[in-house]
């Protein structure tokens, strides 16, 4: 198998240029010869040749993470390991899956997965692998509070790693909802008749379902009164103006005045309240976080994708990709020297442990999936 | 070799050439269309067990759930309506220009052509969001009204049925256009002529002349207009309210959204059938060359 110039060597190298030890042409000259090194073991009719890996492919949701990674971890990777990294978008993950199972192992490396339920689908679709942390030296800084669900699903070894987290809740336009209202509200304004046609909602079914577990005082993980459930999601769905799909198009939604209340990201609450300060964001009752991660699929170069992985959660890139979506990353903060910036995120945890979040149960919520979703859909078209 | 020999020879050469001409639409055909029909008419008998997880445990049981649950007829019921109002707004709205282009003896007629081939060098996605700058909250219409004085608060005109099947028309138009376009160029405009030196006034001549000469036109426009709409699911998406949405957005979500792909290609193959049968049901009364008559 091909040798790449060993993570630690190439942290060191960076650590010391950036330290100023060693000089730019130094640093690139060092560099070069790690690369000149991947060349000769893999010289055309050795063994290592046959195996040699020229390119990874990496698929996420686009947009300005996507291009945060590309200026800061993805360049360094490629120049660091000659691995040329073909990047993908897409916009439903169900879409990647459904590829995925259609074509062969390989055809997909490294996704940027949407948390712990995805990752439980896509484990128990068969398409994990084991990660060595050993390779991964950086996976050190991320909070054990988001590792361990992943942990939970596959004890043997992970086949992802975090990489940053947020939580959906509600933003709220000031002039027409006060803040004593949405804090005394939250989820309740999603309900509240004189919002009529001013609201918008994420249609998303766990996260209607979610919200109106809450509304009707239920455990969102261990939901007893499923009727109650549905009864909540209609008498939200008769106030809704209109669910959004992207998080571009929750912003639009408040931004141009067509509702008043909304689901949103907490990034992209964020984004709306740099614009515009008139819009406020509040969690739900007992919140509901999320996590995205990086996630290798079978039939990748495993290896390979480990040197990937620990480029994208070196610090300087974390922190340049957090600020750049908006969301903290998954280092933990009593380790890990964050800017004021990410500090200042709405849901930002300075403790690292993450306890005051409430996520969800990826067993609980994949178990009924099947059943949840397409009910959900009926309902949501008024059926 | 005989005489006859040789004649059946190149008579048999005489029956193949067509088919070897046709042999490379043919085979795109049967790769393209054929075989993807034939491979989601098979799924339609599998097993959904879970997400993205089916099984060959073969039945009709989709079928079943498709003709015995009213969620699926009201789909089909509220698509063709929709598609219905998009296909009689395109056809007496676009006839006006139609005939404008059709009969304007100015020299830049090209130029109106062009006008009307334009949008389709726009994205059909960006030509349907600009709909929400036009017909939002603060958007073209509500600002211009209010800054006149006729209103005092927005008209909630985006995210309805209304702003869906606006933005059916302003995609699906020209197709309406070009058929009736052709349609009354290609008649024998010294009818209309002959109608007025019989005492027809041009209201008359219109009626009992151009009208009638340029119904197949019409007729083919409606039918491309009905089923391009029947099949749209876009559209809904960006424009329409939780109660706007068409037969399409059932199959994408059934497919992308639940991995539910028997049930997902029971209700394709389903759109495929009914919208099959209606364009038998034109072929039937008017032809089907009408249609790539229409189209050049």
């Amino acid at each position: 198998m091909t040798r790449y110039p060993t993570t630690n060597y190439l942290e060191d190298l960076r650590q010391r240029y950036k330290d100023g030890d060693i000089d730019r042409r130094s640093f690139l000259r060092s560099v070069g010869m790690a690369g000149l090194s991947v060349g000769i073991v893999g010289l055309p009719g050795t063994s290592l040749a046959k195996e040699k890996v020229d390119e990874i492919k990496y698929h996420s949701w686009g947009g300005v993470v996507q291009e945060a990674m590309r200026r800061t971890g993805i360049a360094s990777f490629e120049d660091a390991t000659g691995v040329k990294v073909v990047e993908g978008t897409f916009g439903l993950e169900e879409e990647v899956l459904a590829k995925a199972r259609a074509g062969q192992p390989g055809d997909y490396n490294i996704i940027n997965s949407a948390g712990n339920s995805w990752y439980k689908r896509w484990m128990d679709a068969g398409f994990g692998v084991k990660l060595n942390l050993d390779n991964i030296p950086n996976a050190k800084n991320v909070m054990p509070a988001l590792m361990q669900p992943f942990w939970d699903i596959t004890p043997d070894g992970l086949s992802a790693l975090p990489f940053s987290y947020g939580n959906t809740g509600i933003a709220y336009n000031k002039k027409f909802i006060s803040e004593e209202q949405a804090l005394e509200q939250r989820e309740g304004l999603l309900i509240n008749p004189d919002l009529a046609d001013k609201i918008s909602g994420h249609n998303d079914f766990q996260t209607r379902m979610w919200v109106a577990a809450l509304q009707s005082g239920q455990n969102p993980n261990n939901i007893e009164d499923l009727d109650a459930v549905w009864a909540k999601i209609r008498e939200n769905r008769s106030l809704v103006k209109k669910y959004w799909g992207s998080g571009a198009e929750s912003i639009e939604l408040l931004a141009s005045g067509e509702v008043y209340a909304s689901d949103i990201w907490s990034g992209r609450a964020t984004s709306l309240i740099e614009r515009d300060p008139d819009f406020g964001y509040v969690d739900y009752s007992k919140g509901y976080c999320w996590c995205s991660d990086l996630l290798v699929l079978k039939g990748s170069p495993v290896e390979v994708c480990e040197e990937f992985l620990n480029f994208i959660l070196d610090t300087d890139v974390m922190i340049a990709t957090a600020e750049a979506q908006l969301y903290p990353p998954s280092v933990d903060p009593t380790k890990v020297e964050l800017t004021d910036k990410i500090r200042s995120f709405p849901n930002f945890d300075p403790t690292g442990t993450l306890e005051q979040f409430a996520f969800s149960d990826p067993f609980y919520w994949t178990k009924h999936e099947k059943d949840w979703k397409p009910k959900y859909a009926r309902i949501e078209k008024g059926f | 070799m005989t005489r006859a020999e040789t004649s059946t020879k190149s008579r048999g050469v005489e029956v193949a050439k067509p088919w070897i001409l046709l042999s490379p639409s043919l085979v795109i055909l049967f790769c393209f269309m054929v075989l993807p029909m034939t491979i989601m008419g098979a799924f339609t008998l599998f097993l959904y067990v879970d997400i993205g997880v089916d099984a060959p445990d073969l039945g009709l049981r989709n079928w079943n759930v498709f003709f015995t649950d009213p969620y699926y007829h009201y789909a089909v019921w509220k698509t063709a309506r929709v598609a219905l109002i998009t296909t009689v707004v395109c056809v007496v709205v676009g006839y006006v220009p139609a005939y404008v282009i059709a009969t304007t003896r100015s020299r830049h007629r090209w130029l109106l052509m062009l006008l009307l081939l334009l949008p389709f060098w726009i994205s059909f996605v960006i030509r349907t969001m600009s709909w929400i700058h036009v017909l939002g909250a603060h958007g073209a219409v509500n600002t211009f009204l209010m800054w006149i004085g006729l209103i005092d608060a927005p008209l909630e005109m985006l995210y309805t049925e209304g702003a869906v099947i606006m933005g059916l028309v302003h995609f699906l138009m020209p197709f309406a256009i070009l058929n009736i376009f052709v349609s009354i160029e290609s008649s024998d405009r010294s009818l209309v002529a002959v109608a007025r030196t019989l005492g027809a006034t041009p209201v008359g001549a219109f009626f009992s002349v151009t009208l009638p000469l340029s119904m197949p036109g019409v007729a083919t426009g409606a039918l491309l207009v009905f089923v391009l709409s029947a099949g749209s699911y876009v559209t809904p998406i960006i424009l329409g309210g939780p109660d706007d949405f068409l037969f399409g957005n059932l199959i994408f979500e059934t497919i992308m959204t639940q991995l539910n792909w028997p049930m997902g290609s029971t209700l394709a193959i389903a759109l495929a059938l009914i919208l099959g049968g209606i364009i038998m049901i034109y072929s039937r009364y008017f032809g089907l060359e009408r249609l790539t008559k229409g189209l050049t």
